[in-house]
């Protein structure tokens, strides 16, 4: 069952709806005990990375979070918390992902933020993407990034530059573009995470 | 390559969808959730949906077809209608709202945009404007195209960009339930000035119509209703052409 990591970052009806529409158990966790109940967790989360590194550290389950050995899924800003440091406010994070999360910049000939479907091409083999072509769209709405790294990236995307659509590192998996939103392979992928 | 993006409107009253020419004279097309499945199978990009109920109890109807929709359908919809202050907005975007959409409450308020902005993030604000031609100026429109306000369309998108807005979904009035093509002048103009995505609504009749919105202006997405709701166009097909034309879609 999947504990969805709560701290008050964005609403969470849509990605709850997903899990019921695809019959994945979940419950929520708010305190450090109620990790104990689930077998992998999703951390959510929108709006803007420092502001919500600053609500997970007021629950107090940051150093839970970071100890934690079961598969665990940061979502969009959720995922961004994953990484060392964010533009956005200049906030330093997690920390579990030694890379970056960056600003676009444009030179105006794109729009920012990257805002609709765009493809994802897998970097490494992993079950999170199974049955999932390369290629396939994601929905996307973010105008900071997590850098392409050949370590951590395990599916990419271009908009501006080549970034991180996807990374993974042990029992850690973060997802820049919305699954809970992306159609049928954006359920597959919640599906597969299901059964990690 | 970033999609462009298919968008079927779904107009709805009282929780039935409707759709007027010219917004006049409504028709009844049927239960909006059923038709936002249908259009998310067929492979909609996304949908949007305009409620122009008019009753004391419209928020909480609102709220009630954003959860029916949020459970069924798996791609981002937009609501739109009637959204006055942070906290309409605040209740259907706990309700599964990916975006609103704001057209006269941000015209008579333009804070209401830096407001729902800071508050939700850009992302979450489109700002819907109607425009008709008016001697050689094309000028902001509310109630549906019927007032014309002292605002020119392009100053007016402008601003609304630099307070916060995330997207802007641009409606020709004269060329809506026409049939006969985007104005694609106007959308080009748009296009090129603002840095956030614009989406093209009113005009489409044909298939071709949306190869040229899209060769012509490079907008992000185009919204179209009636073509969509009586079977004229179908998305597959819609979406076929779009790439023998080398327009990226989402397969």
């Amino acid at each position: 069952m999947i504990g969805i990591i709560r701290y008050g970052a964005g609403n969470i009806f849509s990605l709850t709806a997903a899990l019921e529409r695809l019959g994945i158990a979940y419950g929520m966790v708010n305190t450090e005990a109620d990790f104990e109940q689930f077998d992998r967790y999703i951390i959510p989360g929108v709006g803007h990375a420092g502001a919500a590194m600053n609500k997970l550290e007021q629950t107090g389950l940051v150093p839970k979070i970071k100890s934690l050995n079961k598969p665990t899924l940061g979502i969009c800003v959720g995922m961004q918390l994953l990484t060392s440091h964010s533009e956005e406010g200049d906030a330093n994070l997690l920390n579990l992902f030694p890379i970056k999360t960056l600003k676009f910049t444009s030179d105006g000939s794109f729009k920012v933020p990257h805002t609709g479907w765009n493809q994802v091409f897998p970097e490494k083999e992993n079950p999170l993407f199974e049955n999932i072509p390369a290629g396939s769209h994601f929905y996307f709405v973010h105008s900071y990034f997590i850098e392409y790294d050949q370590l951590y990236t395990l599916s990419s995307t271009s908009y501006i530059n080549k970034f991180s659509a996807s990374i993974w590192h042990g029992n850690f998996y973060g997802v820049q573009f919305h699954p809970e939103k992306s159609g049928t392979y954006g359920e597959t992928l919640l599906r597969n995470f299901s059964n990690i | 390559m970033l999609a462009k993006r298919i968008i079927p409107c779904l107009d709805v009253k009282d929780g039935r969808t409707v759709k007027g020419v010219n917004f006049v004279d409504l028709r009844d097309a049927g239960d909006p959730v059923e038709l936002a499945w249908n259009y998310s199978q067929q492979g909609a990009d996304e949908l949007v949906f305009l409620d122009i109920t008019a009753t004391v109890e419209r928020r909480k109807t609102m709220v009630e077809l954003v959860k029916a929709v949020a459970r069924q359908i798996n791609i981002p919809f937009t609501i739109g209608g009637g959204i006055n202050e942070i906290a309409d907005a605040d209740a259907l975007l706990n309700a599964g709202a990916d975006k609103i959409s704001i057209n006269s409450a941000a015209v008579r308020n333009p804070a209401l945009i830096d407001e729902l902005a800071r508050a939700f993030g850009v992302q979450f604000v489109v700002i819907a404007v109607d425009t008709r031609v008016i001697g050689d100026k094309n000028i902001v429109h509310l109630n549906g195209g019927r007032l014309p306000t002292e605002k020119q369309t392009l100053d007016w998108i402008i601003e609304a960009e630099s307070r916060g807005a995330g997207e802007i979904l641009l409606t020709s009035m004269d060329h809506d339930g026409t049939k006969g093509g985007f104005d694609n002048g106007l959308l080009k103009l748009v296009n090129d000035t603002v840095n956030i995505p614009v989406i093209a609504s009113g005009g489409a009749g044909s298939v071709q119509h949306f190869v040229d919105v899209f060769q012509q202006t490079n907008v992000d997405a185009a919204l179209a209703a009636s073509v969509f709701h009586y079977g004229e166009i179908l998305i597959p097909d819609l979406k076929s052409v779009l790439r023998e034309n080398n327009i990226e879609v989402r397969v």
